[in-house]
């Protein structure tokens, strides 16, 4: 500890917009450092100095309530300031646009923002325009990084490994940024990824992501480890996709009685917020295969990591400090 | 001093005390690893240690309440030495645990993210109260022993609080000292004290890498 030169961490770049741009080591180099800050939230006082010059805002233009509230415990934790605006009660409805808030919380002085937006590359968007950090918390249809990686976390701890797993993406895929990220995210670490749901929930095209598509549930629970449950996403529906909630339950709803006919111990994940009884009947989610709550403890400790890990030092800035003898 | 001298006394088995540590003198960035010399061998750390494990437990009254805390990495290892040394001499198993200070470092966010290498873990029965005992390998700017205190500050209100090195080099940029030394080192203008353990490194013993000597 006293003088030896230490390794930096693979460094992540200034944002985290999607799992697609992360290599293998930088996702093997979030989970890692998640896993030793789980036990943070454990402490007597749970928090530690590492971000406490840093102000980050929560620009949450979406609804949320679990990945808000994980981020920003995530942020105090680290010891970070926050700030989190909404929509609603926003300078957003009044017509301004999402740089020019942006632009405007700069010029207080912050380095990070976390954005979830209800279209699709909006947190690229705005990362190329501002210098802060940039992650992304949601973005339409695209990406949901963070939850990919809580995801894959909660897999890891409890398959030991990602390498060679089954997992099986069900449902709503066409609207999903959770399925995204985690088709992106699985394959980088060596997973076979499928897909099952009703033809109208699946984007057109997608076998050209290298997953296998399932029609039938009891042919996904067969064949997989791993059943992620996706959230019907009721509000992007406005019309036609599922004839009712009734028959999506019946034909493509996570049961127990599916569930105990498969052949295997499945893990079951869902994102939430549940709609119980149509995707996934409730002695699922609250049974023992489902590890729906640690997903959400899970979640903080992912993006205290992910926020430790973007928030780096300016390179010339370690050097001045270098020069100067290694603490 | 010319470190042979060190060497020579550490083998007999004497330590130093410097009150006014050597001034400090920045390291240069590029040291030689080819120019490495053993000042203190297997048999020299032992004895530093059997020694170190005595002090510790005429300092803190017997093993009353004692708790010995390593720092990530070596100090965890000689952490759990100096508890087994003062089990055989005390017939007591103290108990021990390790600080990573990572997060707790003053320089994080200018020199980047570091790997996180190890768990902070306090033993069952907190920190309150006790007598804790900070471990670790080299004692040199301070920096890394403020951190420590300000981390176990968030565990809990120890009774006391000593900190015990194995080597210290002097350089230091805190006001701070080590209650119990191992041997004082003197490192030539831009070398580094490596403190070797079997846990870690496979072998026992301090040496000087590098520098101008």
């Amino acid at each position: 500890m006293a003088q030896a030169p230490e390794q930096t961490a693979p460094a992540l770049g200034k944002d985290l917009l999607g799992l697609e741009e992360l290599s293998r080591g930088q996702i093997l180099s979030i989970l890692d450092t998640a896993e030793r800050f789980k036990e943070i939230s454990v402490r007597p006082v749970k928090k530690v100095p590492a971000l406490r010059n840093r102000t980050i805002v929560n620009a949450f233009f979406e609804n949320s309530t679990r990945t808000r509230v994980s981020f920003e415990f995530a942020e105090k934790r680290m010891g970070a300031d926050t700030v989190s605006i909404s929509t609603s009660g926003s300078s957003v409805q009044k017509g301004e646009t999402l740089v020019d808030t942006a632009r405007n919380l700069e010029a207080m002085g912050i380095d990070m923002v976390v954005i979830r937006h209800s279209s699709s590359g909006s947190a690229r968007f705005l990362a190329e325009r501002i210098p802060s950090n940039v992650i992304n918390a949601g973005d339409g249809k695209h990406e949901h990084p963070t939850q990919g990686l809580l995801d894959l976390l909660t897999i890891r701890d409890h398959r030991g490994r990602i390498e060679g797993l089954k997992v099986c993406i069900v449902g709503d895929v066409l609207h999903s940024r959770v399925a995204r990220s985690n088709i992106h995210g699985l394959k980088r670490l060596g997973a076979q990824v499928a897909v099952c749901g009703p033809a109208t929930l699946l984007p057109a095209a997608v076998a050209e992501l290298g997953v296998t598509v399932f029609r039938r549930i009891e042919e996904a629970i067969e064949w997989a480890d791993v059943l992620n449950v996706l959230r019907l996403q009721l509000e992007r529906m406005k019309s036609g996709f599922i004839p009712s909630l009734r028959e999506y339950n019946r034909v493509f709803g996570v049961t127990r009685a599916r569930v105990e006919a498969g052949p295997r111990d499945l893990l079951i994940l869902h994102p939430g917020p549940m709609n119980r009884g149509v995707e996934i009947d409730s002695d699922v989610a609250d049974g023992p295969h489902s590890v729906i709550l640690q997903q959400v403890t899970n979640g903080v400790a992912v993006r205290m990591a992910v926020l430790y890990l973007l928030s780096g030092g300016r390179a010339e800035q370690a050097e001045a400090v270098k020069q100067g003898g290694d603490p | 001093m010319p470190v042979h001298r060190v060497d020579t006394a550490v083998r007999a088995g004497l330590s130093f005390r410097v009150l006014h540590p050597l001034p400090h003198t920045p390291a240069p960035a590029v040291m030689s690893d080819s120019q490495r010399r053993s000042v203190m061998d297997t048999a020299a750390v032992e004895r530093a240690l059997a020694r170190m494990a005595r002090e510790v437990v005429e300092r803190t009254g017997g093993t009353e309440r004692l708790v010995l805390v390593g720092i990530h990495r070596r100090g965890v290892d000689l952490a759990r030495w100096l508890a087994d040394e003062i089990g055989r001499t005390e017939g007591v198993q103290v108990p021990t645990g390790s600080l990573d200070i990572t997060l707790y470092r003053d320089d994080l966010m200018v020199v980047g993210p570091r790997p996180v290498v190890g768990r902070t873990e306090l033993p069952d029965g907190g920190i309150d109260g006790q007598q804790v005992v900070i471990v670790d390998d080299v004692l040199y700017t301070g920096r890394t022993v403020r951190a420590a205190l300000d981390e176990l500050a968030d565990f809990g209100r120890p009774r006391r609080i000593l900190l015990c090195v194995l080597a210290d080099r002097g350089g230091r940029e805190l006001p701070i000292q080590a209650d119990i030394v191992g041997a004082q080192v003197p490192v030539p203008e831009g070398g580094r004290v490596e403190v070797l353990v079997p846990g870690t490194d496979g072998s026992l013993g301090v040496e000087v890498v590098g520098g101008n000597g």
